[in-house]
């Protein structure tokens, strides 16, 4: 993992509760600590909970495989035990005695589809004002918010997303109202009591940031700064500068020693982002304005992961592409907003045969239920105007091209040994519109599978109500 | 890059070539096809389809070619009717959030019922090209509901490259009577149903109020046009789009009929709709539904699944799909993907999904039967108007997409600003000088 702390570097960095800075300030012991015990503070205060739940040891056999990195297997066998995958080959690969074996023929294995962009659990179903907590709509710039402090684990949206659409892990991000829209979180796609129970183990926290209409509209509207284009730039960089001050005073204190600085929950965040940790996510639509923000990103000293949304990426891949950002897009959406005007089908295809990282997103709780669909058609309308683009390679666009993004790829996203088991088997080729999922894996456990109403979760708030337990 | 190009051109040039003359007066022969008919009946394999004075003649298996016909050769396509979108806003809208672009609803005039969409539809906004490059030739187009439930008179409309694009004019009129129709009449559903009553007894006693010595009553809520637009509702003369989800409120505007015999129902959105799918047999109500709601994504949806559609249908109820609040001016493309599901919800056991045949069906006759208009669109039999597509592959796979289109005997340009971006900047780097120059 590039940039992610893991659990245990975590742990390295919490120190007592007495040495602990708060909001308020430094704690009068670490005022009277000899300058080698210097203050620091958890950078994981929610840490996951989650378990994997086991499941037995299982090949699939006779299937197509896609392996999320491009790679396809016909005829293959994909073993996964203790949660892992074992191994992954073709017809000839040994397959152990004493494990569950599933004959595949007719049917396909993906890796488990990551969606980079939802707002499930912040913007759950029933959408009712009480459970609009997706955007802090109180300032522009609110890098102290985190996006996991909002999520509704009863939200039904996930289920829908495991059952309908094989998605075993998600990115939850604040929304785009604000520049600074806080941090995101990443979650692993089960149904659990808590946050922390669904929270990706080791996942790097990401930024939402959010370029044009949105962030001038709310504000403007309410006649305060960002009313324009120009006025976001100009709060954006007046951040990042106070935030360089920040780092710079915290890097002082680290090697000096003396009073620690203040502690400012937000600027710990782009503090984060500007040493790499944390990874940027910024909402952008128009070409013109990921420039600027590219070159933003320059002056500041930060990179940006992945433009989300991205409907003209197409018109600068190349510049995407030169300095490694990703584009999180929708196969078709347009027209919506004056800066979707431009938004074509071929976008991603065009990202893609320019060789820039292509990724397909949701941001939607009903597109979540069939990224697959949204891939197939983008690779269509890029076969159409002659591009090569193989169905390997549209699965990569919702597996192992996201999890990159994300910076879990070492963890999941592809079928490789010793990732996580997070593993789909589907009906038909996920590429056509006449395949679903018919078991769902996560960890090695069997989560979904619609062979078996016991295994298709429902959630508190589906209980008694009509349509508790139906398929989907 | 090159070859990439070529191999573009060339597709490019043998779907325009299909037609000599894009003239609706002739007639013209689509042989060799996989022709399916858009009634529910089944594919068939190397069918004829021939459309004559824009009206089709024949399709089906032998088929003879008429004399002096200009053959098309479809062998290896699918030949379909054109694609009927349920209910749209398309036509009303440029740039959704555009606001000064966007007719789809007054929020601030003085008008509810009397609104006619006729006279706002743009058959020149980019989006009626984009989606009959897509496939789709005809539209419901229905108003958005200002500050009352009545939203007004929706029309029907092709998405031909003309100005002659209502077919019909007032063909209905739309009300909203779930949550939004409750917000709509000033906070709850009671207040709702009894606007709408009142809406159809003031219809009533304006037509009186016509005869001699008769007045409207003094406290008249409606204005004169409001009250006239809803007597062809309340006589039974166009058709009454009630927009609805859940099942209590879809049993309720059922029950409208007992105080308005003559009403002509037609139900919308219609999530929870399986749940009561014998009673809206029964009652002879067509509907316009969602295809894919299956999240309780507010309180009259909570028993939503994507099986709704499918379990109406073998409960003997007349469905078509609709795209209610969902992309409605822009992504009509969606309709045939979310078919395709249905389709695929035949594998998933306990699901209910459709026939390929019914999914075809029912977007292109559905939403015509729906309308009462299926004698003259949505179908290939004959005396249908000649709205024909021609499909590189299955019309309900997501990688498929038309080769030519037809709207009235006419073939269409497939271009549009979308496909200019696209081949404008197929590569993205400038050539030699900037991109405003290449088109």
């Amino acid at each position: 993992m590039k940039y992610g702390f893991t659990a245990p570097l975590a742990a390295i960095l919490v120190v007592g509760c007495a040495n602990t800075t708060s909001a308020e300030g430094p704690s009068g012991a670490s005022n009277n600590a000899p300058k080698t015990a210097k203050v620091s503070f958890d950078e994981n205060p929610y840490p996951s909970t989650y378990k994997p739940y086991g499941g037995a040891p299982t090949a699939i056999r006779n299937v197509t495989i896609f392996d999320g990195e491009g790679g396809q297997i016909d005829n293959g066998v994909v073993f996964f035990s203790d949660g892992k995958i074992t191994a992954v080959g073709d017809a000839n690969m040994a397959i152990p005695a004493d494990v569950t074996v599933i004959d595949g023929t007719g049917k396909f294995v993906t890796p488990g589809i990551i969606d980079i962009h939802s707002h499930l659990g912040d913007y759950p179903s029933p959408g009712v004002s009480a459970h609009a907590d997706g955007n802090e709509v109180t300032g522009p710039v609110t890098a102290d918010v985190w996006a996991e402090h909002s999520v509704w684990p009863q939200d039904p949206g996930f289920s829908r997303a495991m059952a309908n659409g094989g998605v075993t892990s998600l990115q939850v991000l604040p929304g785009s109202a604000n520049l600074f829209g806080g941090r995101s979180v990443t979650l692993k796609n089960v149904p659990g009591r808590t946050m922390q129970s669904m929270k990706f183990p080791g996942a790097p926290y990401g930024l939402k940031m959010a370029c044009g209409e949105n962030p001038k509209r709310v504000y403007g509207s309410r006649n305060q700064k960002p009313g324009s284009r120009m006025g976001n730039l100009a709060m954006n960089r007046q951040t990042w500068a106070r935030a360089a001050e920040y780092k710079a005073r915290w890097d002082e204190y680290e090697k000096k020693g003396g009073t620690p600085p203040t502690r400012d929950i937000g600027m710990d965040t782009l503090k984060g982002a500007l040493e790499g940790k944390i990874q940027i996510h910024n909402h952008c639509y128009r070409a013109d304005e990921m420039a600027i923000v590219i070159d933003m990103a320059k002056e500041f000293g930060y990179t940006v992961s992945t433009f989300h949304h991205a409907v003209e990426a197409y018109k600068i891949a190349d510049l995407l592409k030169e300095n490694s950002i990703c584009s999180a897009v929708w196969a078709d959406w347009w027209g919506f907003k004056m800066e979707s005007y431009d938004g074509i089908p071929e976008n991603a295809a065009i990202i893609q045969n320019t060789g820039a990282c292509t990724i397909i997103h949701s941001d939607d709780q009903d597109q979540i239920q069939r990224l697959n669909q949204e891939a197939a058609k983008a690779q269509g309308d890029g076969r159409r105007m002659g591009f090569t683009i193989s169905d390997a390679t549209a699965i990569s666009w919702l597996t192992y091209n996201p999890a990159r993004a994300m910076g879990i790829a070492d963890q999941t996203g592809s079928l490789k040994p010793g990732k996580m088991a997070d593993v789909v088997l589907w009906n038909a080729n996920p590429l056509s519109v006449y395949a679903r999922p018919e078991k769902v894996w996560i960890d090695g456990a069997m989560l979904y599978d619609f062979n078996d109403p016991t295994r298709r979760p429902v959630s508190d708030f589906e209980l008694g109500q009509p349509g508790e337990g139906d398929t989907k | 890059m090159s070859r990439n190009m070529k191999k573009a051109l060339l597709f490019v040039s043998t779907a325009a070539a299909l037609f000599a003359s894009p003239v609706a007066a002739q007639t013209i022969a689509i042989t060799g096809g996989k022709v399916v008919i858009g009634d529910g009946s089944a594919p068939i394999e190397g069918g004829t389809v021939v459309v004559r004075d824009g009206k089709i003649v024949a399709a089906g298996s032998g088929v003879a070619i008429p004399a002096g016909a200009q053959v098309v050769d479809a062998t290896g396509r699918w030949v379909t009717p054109g694609l009927f979108a349920g209910f749209s806003r398309i036509g009303l809208v440029e740039v959704e959030a555009v606001r000064e672009t966007n007719d789809s609803s007054a929020s601030s005039g003085d008008f509810s019922a009397a609104i006619d969409v006729a006279p706002a539809i743009n058959p020149k906004v980019t989006p009626i090209a984009v989606n009959r490059a897509a496939g789709i030739t005809r539209a419901v187009v229905a108003p958005q509901a200002p500050a009352s439930i009545f939203a007004g008179m929706g029309a029907l409309i092709d998405l031909g490259d003309d100005y002659d694009a209502v077919t019909k004019a007032r063909a209905f009129q739309f009300v909203e009577l779930g949550e939004t129709g409750s917000s709509k009449a000033g906070g709850s559903r009671a207040s709702a149903f009894l606007e709408f009553r009142n809406g159809l007894i003031e219809a009533q006693e304006y037509a009186r109020s016509q005869r001699p010595m008769q007045m409207r009553p003094h406290d008249a809520l409606l204005t004169r046009q409001d009250a006239a637009a809803l007597l062809p509702v309340v006589n039974g003369e166009i058709h009454l789009l009630v927009h609805v989800e859940r099942a209590a409120d879809i049993l309720n505007v059922i029950k409208l009929r007992q105080e308005f015999p003559a009403l002509k129902l037609v139900l919308v959105g219609v999530s929870e709709g399986w749940m009561v799918a014998r009673q809206i047999a029964a009652a002879n109500v067509p509907v316009i539904a969602s295809a894919l709601n299956d999240l309780p994504s507010d309180f009259e949806k909570t028993a939503a699944t994507q099986s709704n559609i499918g379990r109406m249908k073998r409960a003997g109820v007349t469905v078509a799909i609709g795209m209610i609040n969902d992309s409605d001016a822009h992504k009509l493309h969606y309709s045939p993907q979310y078919a395709g599901n249905l389709v695929a919800l035949q594998r998933v056991p306990g699901a209910t999904g459709l026939t390929w045949d019914e999914a075809f069906a029912s977007i292109s006759s559905g939403p015509a039967q729906a309308l009462g208009v299926d004698g003259m669109l949505g179908s290939l039999r004959p005396g249908r108007q000649g709205d024909v597509v021609i499909w590189d592959g299955d019309p309900l796979e997501l990688a498929s997409a038309p080769v030519a289109v037809m709207i009235d005997g006419v073939q269409q340009p497939l271009d549009n600003r979308q496909s200019k971006l696209r081949e404008r900047y197929r590569t993205p780097q400038e050539g030699a000088l900037p991109k405003a120059y290449e088109r």
